[in-house]
């Protein structure tokens, strides 16, 4: 099984407006550190020539939508938070709204398996709705993966 | 009890300097190159570098001597040792400030009040700044310096179990810090690399 994961953020402003243009700037770079990242899969990309094209999608306006596959929880965790995402992660304030709901999801997927937009909107919602779980959860709340669920032997 | 046993397996002072040896090298390391780097036999090695894997202190695998050292025997393998990841906190009697520290930690982030936190922080920083005795005050606060390319990394976290609960918060928080202890003598970035702590330094040329 991989591990799939949705993560949302209300902009400030439209995506061409002069506040953002920093953001922007760093889409490249960031996504190409993403691309190379020990344990990265695949990740959902509006366009195979402009990396700073962001996913085009009908969950409202201003809503920017990332969503990617990994091998496992030590190879996101270690993307996210133990490289150079880490410094913008820690700018989301000059680029989007303070969050008041879960903006982060994540889930198991078959091998293979490309999951589309909807498909992570809707495990977030399932995350908003009734908390962590084995179908939507978070790096606080994480649930392993049905693979590595220990076996059981009779007797 | 069993932090109390692996602190105590400390006191023997050749075993300590076989710990800090094994931890200072952040890689495996084989009983032979252990026993020339802290001045004993390879028997007394063996004997303590055991002890300190029975109390969790360091781990041991197997790996084939010839990527240790060239020469005769390489390609058998061979026992090798390295620090366990496992923080070990004793204090008598019981305190728990990891657990507080957590709490507070999720209050701050809650709030909304991270720039409040990183200042204070950065004033702490300052306070322990000692012009030109940066780095042996980050050794001191077991942050393990090493430096490599002429970059000065950290090898260890001394915040890890707060900052894998809340990374935003304390890896901002702990650069705060570390740009105050180094003061005008390095200059702290965020350099986040798997396993170790966030923050690496540039050395200014003056020092």
């Amino acid at each position: 099984m991989h591990l799939a994961q949705l993560n949302v953020g209300h902009l400030l402003a439209p995506v061409e407006a002069p506040e953002l243009a920093e953001f922007v700037a760093l889409l490249e770079p960031i996504n190409a550190l993403a691309d190379v990242a020990p344990g990265f899969v695949w990740r959902l990309k509006e366009s195979e020539t402009d990396p700073t094209a962001t996913v085009q999608h009908d969950f409202g306006d201003d809503l920017l939508i990332n969503m990617s596959v990994w091998r496992t929880r030590d190879d996101l965790w270690n993307y996210v938070y133990r490289s150079r995402h880490l410094g913008v992660l820690q700018r989301r304030r000059e680029w989007f709204t303070k969050a008041v709901e879960v903006y982060s999801v994540m889930w198991w997927i078959p091998e293979g398996h490309l999951p589309t937009a909807a498909e992570g909107m809707a495990r977030l919602d399932l995350l908003r709705e009734k908390g962590a779980g084995p179908e939507a959860f978070t790096f606080k709340e994480f649930s392993e993966s049905p693979d590595t669920s220990p076996v059981t032997v009779d007797g | 009890m069993k932090d109390l046993d692996a602190v105590a397996a400390l006191h023997d002072p050749v075993r300590r300097a076989l710990y800090e040896f094994v931890a200072a090298s952040g890689r495996d390391v084989g009983r032979n190159e252990a026993a020339e780097g802290v001045g004993v036999s390879r028997t007394l090695a063996a004997f303590h570098l055991d002890k300190l894997a029975e109390v969790g202190l360091l781990e041991t695998g197997f790996a084939r001597l010839g990527e240790l050292r060239p020469g005769p025997g390489a390609g058998r393998p061979a026992k090798v040792y390295r620090r366990a990841r496992t923080s070990r906190s004793v204090t008598v009697p019981e305190r728990d400030y990891r657990e507080l520290a957590s709490l507070l930690a999720e209050v701050v982030h809650g709030l909304d009040a991270a720039d409040g936190a990183i200042a204070a922080a950065a004033r702490a920083g300052k306070r322990l700044h000692e012009p030109g005795g940066w780095l042996a005050t980050l050794r001191e606060r077991g942050y393990e310096p090493y430096e490599q390319d002429q970059v000065v990394r950290l090898r260890n976290c001394p915040f890890q179990q707060v900052a894998d609960e809340q990374p935003l918060l304390v890896c901002a928080m702990n650069l705060a810090l570390c740009q105050g202890v180094a003061g005008d003598d390095a200059t702290a970035e965020l350099d986040p690399k798997p396993g170790e702590c966030c923050v690496s330094f540039s050395k200014n040329n003056s020092h």
